[in-house]
């Protein structure tokens, strides 16, 4: 029988499907594993809202769970359970070494524009001398900066 | 079509929905076309979030409704949507845009903040979820506001969304999103001024409707 170890084991082998250097586990969106006999369930939280990966999160651990022998059963939860702080640090090296700045902690107080626009790590060449061009980005959760010491736009994971 | 007789929290869910999914439709449409193209990426990103929000929120009133998201979204007559005027505008320019991004996201911010507060747990956990990325679409709206507040065609845009923008809010909330419109844009409204409010006919919603729904009604029932 599978135990829940085993499953924790198998999701943390899922590469996020938009930055596949980071697992699912990494990202901190798989909040909860119940076994129950053959029956195993997942609470998943989705990152953003209207992230079009998680059809695929969902659908890849529900492979993984099968490839086990069990009935996968993920409940998506949509509360306010997942932040960037639940990233695990082993998750934020691996952004880091990728060319992803990792999301800032999250503040107590609402989000100051002041607060993002400071010069954060290039994860090239490690200056601060960076600036942030666009709150947006290529996919919801990123953001796109612009190191001024070596010439390089990177993209940072949004704190939320 | 879905005609269901709807409870108070359903329909609340469908018109927050209703407004999320329009707009997002709304902003969708400077994708590829946007006077700078960081605006073009940020209009396309805020448009994934707001119908990501809509998504979520028509879940919650479809499992009451035993219907599905899509349904709601895609399946109802255009006569049938609870959004508010103010999102079905079609106004393809840069001053009106923003002043309706502007108006919508200082809004939405306290419809929010009074959902995060709700008794319903699952509602106040959505709402406090929603609030995380809507913490980006307002720090953008602000910044372009703070931009662009002492320009005119900016200030008649505002004027002239501001009795629509009305039309999202309960009534106890609007008088604190005018004074916080008016905290950075000092415009005076005529006393009296008359919201537009939900289910008001709009012209513009039908063709955006068409355009929306054409591929779910080429094939009724397809799974895609």
């Amino acid at each position: 029988m599978v135990t829940a170890a085993q499953v924790w084991e198998a999701l943390a082998e899922i590469p996020d499907p938009e930055i596949p250097v980071v697992s699912l586990v990494d990202l901190g969106v798989v909040k909860d594993v119940h076994v129950d006999g053959e029956r195993v369930s997942v609470e998943f939280t989705p990152t953003f809202l209207g992230c079009p990966a998680l059809e695929v999160m969902r659908a890849a651990m529900e492979d993984r769970v099968r490839e086990l022998g069990a009935e996968p059963h993920v409940e998506v939860v949509l509360d306010d359970s997942w932040s960037t702080d639940r990233i695990t640090p082993e998750g934020r090296q691996k952004l880091s070494a990728s060319g992803f700045a990792p999301p800032a902690p999250r503040p107590t107080r609402p989000l100051q524009l002041v607060e993002l626009e400071r010069g954060f790590e290039c994860p090239y060449c490690g200056s601060t001398d960076t600036k942030l061009e666009n709150l947006f980005g290529p996919t919801p959760c990123r953001s796109v900066r612009y190191c001024n010491a070596c010439r390089q736009p990177f993209e940072q994971f949004k704190t939320i | 079509m879905v005609s269901h007789v709807l409870n108070g929290r359903a329909q609340r869910l469908i018109e927050y929905a209703d407004d999320e999914l329009i707009l997002g439709w709304r902003d969708s449409e400077w994708t590829g076309i946007a006077p700078s193209l960081e605006e073009d990426v940020a209009f396309s990103s805020i448009a994934q979030n707001e119908i990501g929000h809509a998504r979520a929120l028509y879940e919650l009133a479809a499992r009451e409704l035993d219907t599905s998201a899509d349904e709601l979204a895609f399946d109802r007559d255009p006569s049938e949507y609870r959004c508010a005027p103010l999102v079905t505008l079609h106004r393809l320019d840069w001053a009106h845009t923003i002043a309706r991004h502007w108006l919508y996201e200082s809004a939405d911010e306290l419809r929010l903040a009074a959902l995060k507060e709700s008794d319903d747990p699952e509602l106040a956990g959505l709402a406090a979820k929603m609030d995380r990325e809507e913490v980006y679409h307002r720090l953008h709206a602000q910044m372009w506001a703070d931009r662009l507040r002492d320009e005119p065609r900016f200030r008649e845009a505002v004027e002239e969304h501001w009795p629509y923008a009305l039309g999202l809010l309960d009534a106890p909330l609007r008088p604190v999103l005018a004074s916080h419109v008016q905290g950075t844009v000092p415009v005076t409204w005529p006393l009296g001024t008359r919201p537009v409010e939900r289910g008001e006919p709009s012209d513009e919603l039908r063709p955006l409707w068409e355009e929306m729904t054409m591929v779910r009604r080429s094939v009724p029932g397809a799974t895609w």
